[in-house]
């Protein structure tokens, strides 16, 4: 069985960590791991998605439309650009924020309203507002570790793994309080 | 050792050139071939640079390579381009210690302005390519290279493309083999390429790609996986993974070197299934020499030649549907943008205001192509909106240019934009260029470049300071200005256009997204002052957003202080204030 995660959002938001912690943590377990990235010019405050996908053997580094097990959605208007990818029991995991696009703010489009309440007619939708967390913790920069942390329960791997990955990928300087926001995802919401 | 980790294609092949022993290594930064060199740059056994462009670096890779060292240039697929000229005649030299072009292609334009097929041009410049499908063939694959570059006396490109370049897959760590030097013999006949010895070097090239094709047929890595024989597959690189998705039980004939081709193999191959399909993403450079064999396939008019390819396109030709379970739902579309803080966006407001055209370049500043800013008229390549304001200026006069500058990066001006200058200063122009002088190479993240006095292993150098360079080719007036100074970047801008003299404004304030920088400011909207004009907005900053009763709101995570919708808001509604 292979399992297909997709992180999407805005560039700058930091999804390539929430990848290679997820990669990581299936690596560990003995599996075979692919990732896919972005990098350059789309980077820069774009619609940015990473694919994380393992298991026994796996070819294409890609999830393709139709295809997705869970994805996490740091931005809501990302969450419905990507929400076609999911497999029929797919689950979306919806990070509460919104980012406009320049075509928002310069008035060419709009902002779409109650983008959680559509996508919840068609799929399994869970969200978390990993900001407000973030910041209760003292430090916004640890919102990806909140989001996987409450993305995690989803995705499946034991806790301890989880920590082990997180504990080895993130800064040194910023172990503790990554491991405290993953925990304050995993448990406390 | 013989640890296994995951890492990015590009990080498999520094990994690869650091066991194959590489002494040399010299590269521009290019999307997606960037993070061979900063990965490259960790190994303390092998010297690694970033040249100013990749003419250049393959030069030095050539003249590493004539010593006796084994050497590897790396660069992006337009790069190739620019170092197209010493490409052609390194292979009538053929190599001293072995030596690898890692080319990357970048199919769907991930970072790029074209679409452009790197193994035309290797077959043009009859030079042997590899392939990779994954981290782990990315690894192996560079020892290969090394190995044939020597055996048949040739450089070797190995080819990526930004999947493969981006992806990471499991690779085992090996340790490093250091290859004894090869003992440098003056030789003209092979190394000094004038039309007496270049004559001969030309049969020597026929020869060796003769020879080469015959033995590709026995090359492990070109390798048939025989299954099911009702459809068979010709393919390389990441589309070999798109076919193993979508038909583990067809025949496959998986190339591992797509130039020359191994024609027996082919040959042998195609007998054995009923429906051959060629699979390559961009040119049907594999189809069509497939087809003068005599060999009836289908390719082309399967499968498209843009863009990137995928298991849903095989999916929707071989059975007239994809995966998908869900409709797509229509979204705005979310572009890349200029960054909160970023020094190009006050620039380019300026023009803006002004209604002044620019003739751009590459970098992260072609942004300021789109709505709202909406100043870049023109971008082709490195170096080139220099010397096209120049071809402007001589077609139709300098009155045509006075609403028109030239805007070109620091690290792009040192690529090639100063040859440009130098013609400018040669040919009379009275233009205006403005360096956008963040001090990095932004696009690609952030890396140094002779103006930034360090090198890519962080060492302290001599830091070219561009005002000079300009001075000393002869430019008559150069300005430099604070990014953020919009008034005095306005009157500055305004005054060379309209003069006769060729100006250069310099203008200069770091990289919002560089290291090492400190934001202690934020802006904000007093909303009992907002008169819901839009003049800020019309900066296109992502930080600020109209709200539902018509005032601006800046997102405190993502404004970096920089002022400049503070300098644009008539009212004193907006002001800075302590993080």
């Amino acid at each position: 069985m292979i399992k297909n995660i997709m992180i999407v959002g805005v560039g700058g938001q930091g999804t390539l960590l929430t990848s290679r912690i997820i990669g990581k943590t299936a690596l560990a377990a003995g599996l075979e791991v692919k990732i896919s990235e972005v990098h350059g010019m789309a980077q820069r405050g774009g619609s940015v998605v990473t694919f994380v996908r393992y298991g026994e053997r796996v070819y294409e580094p890609v999830v393709e439309e139709g295809e997705a097990d869970v994805i996490i959605a740091f931005e809501r208007l990302e969450a419905q650009r990507y929400a076609h990818f999911l497999k029929k029991d797919g689950v979306l995991i919806v990070n509460d924020c919104r980012i406009d696009p320049m075509t928002v703010v310069i008035g060419a489009k709009q902002y779409p309203e109650g983008i959680i309440e559509t996508l919840k007619k068609k799929h399994s939708v869970y969200v978390i507002d990993g900001m407000q967390i973030a910041k209760d913790l003292g430090n916004s920069k640890v919102l990806n570790s909140v989001v996987l942390g409450y993305a995690a329960k989803h995705i499946g791997f034991d806790k301890e793994s989880w920590l082990e990955t997180v504990k080895a990928t993130v800064p040194p300087k910023t172990v503790d309080l990554n491991l405290k926001a993953f925990l304050e995802g995993y448990e406390g919401v | 050792m013989n640890e296994t980790v995951i890492m990015l294609g590009n990080e498999a092949i520094a990994r690869g050139a650091y066991e194959a022993g590489v002494k040399v290594s010299s590269a521009y930064p290019g999307t997606p071939s960037t993070e061979i060199s900063e990965n490259l740059a960790k190994y303390d056994a092998v010297y690694t640079e970033w040249a100013p462009n990749e003419k250049v670096a393959l030069e030095v890779a050539i003249g590493a390579s004539i010593a006796g060292a084994r050497s590897l240039a790396c660069m992006k697929h337009v790069g190739l381009n620019v170092a197209s000229d010493p490409l052609y005649t390194f292979a009538y030299t053929g190599v001293g210690g072995g030596s690898v072009i890692v080319v990357a292609d970048d199919p769907g334009l991930a970072s790029s302005q074209n679409e452009q097929d790197t193994r035309m041009i290797a077959r043009s410049a009859h030079i042997p390519v590899l392939e990779p499908s994954d981290s782990k063939e990315a690894k192996e694959f560079v020892k290969l290279a090394y190995e044939i570059s020597e055996k048949y006396d040739t450089p070797v490109i190995l080819r990526t493309t930004t999947k493969l370049a981006h992806s990471q897959s499991a690779v085992t760590l090996c340790d490093r083999v250091e290859v004894a030097d090869k003992v440098y013999e003056r030789n003209v006949s092979k190394y000094v390429m004038m039309p007496a010895s270049a004559i001969g070097r030309h049969l020597v090239v026929e020869d060796r790609e003769n020879r080469l094709s015959e033995d590709a047929s026995a090359l492990a890595i070109n390798r048939v996986e025989m299954a099911d024989t009702k459809i068979g597959f010709i393919t390389s690189g990441i589309a070999y993974q798109y076919v193993k998705e979508v038909c583990p039980d067809a025949s496959v004939l998986k190339l591992g070197m797509v130039n020359p081709l191994p024609k027996k193999l082919i040959e042998e191959f195609a007998k054995k299934v009923d429906t051959l399909y060629i699979f390559e993403e961009l040119e049907p450079v594999i189809e069509e020499q497939v087809r003068a064999l005599g060999i009836s396939v289908k390719g082309k008019e399967c499968f498209t030649k843009q863009g990137e390819y995928s298991a849903n396109l095989l999916r929707r030709v071989l059975y007239g549907k994809d995966g998908a379970t869900f409709e797509r739902i229509d979204t705005p579309n979310r572009p890349p943008i200029l960054c909160p803080g970023c020094p190009h966006r006050s620039v380019f407001s300026v023009l803006n205001k002004l209604k002044i055209h620019a003739s751009g370049d590459i970098g992260c500043y072609t942004l300021g192509a789109v709505a709202p800013l909406g100043v870049i008229d023109t971008t082709v390549c490195m170096g080139a909106g220099i010397s096209m304001l120049h071809g402007m200026e001589k077609a139709m006069g300098k009155d045509y240019i006075k609403n028109w500058v030239a805007v070109i990066g620091d690290s792009t001006f040192l690529h090639t934009g100063v040859n440009s200058l130098i013609n400018l200063v040669y040919n009379k122009s009275t233009g205006t260029v403005i360096i956008l002088d963040n001090r990095t190479t932004g696009m690609t993240g952030h890396q140094e470049h002779a103006a930034t006095g360090k090198t890519l292993k962080g060492e302290d150098t001599y830091a070219i300071d561009l005002s000079v360079l300009c001075r000393s080719v002869g430019v008559p007036n150069v300005l430099v200005v604070d990014a953020f100074d919009v008034a005095t970047l306005e009157k500055t801008v305004k005054e060379s256009v309209s003069s006769d003299t060729l100006t250069v404004i310099i203008a200069k304030a770091p990289c919002a997204l560089l290291k090492g920088q400190k934001f202690p400011n934020v802006c904000v909207c007093d909303t009992e002052k907002c008169k819901k004009c839009g003049m800020c907005l019309k900066i296109g900053c992502p930080a600020l957003t109209k709200q539902a009763d018509g005032t601006v709101k800046i997102d405190e995570t993502m404004c970096n202080g920089c002022g400049l919708c503070m300098s644009y808001c008539k009212f004193g509604a907006i002001s800075k204030v302590g993080r």
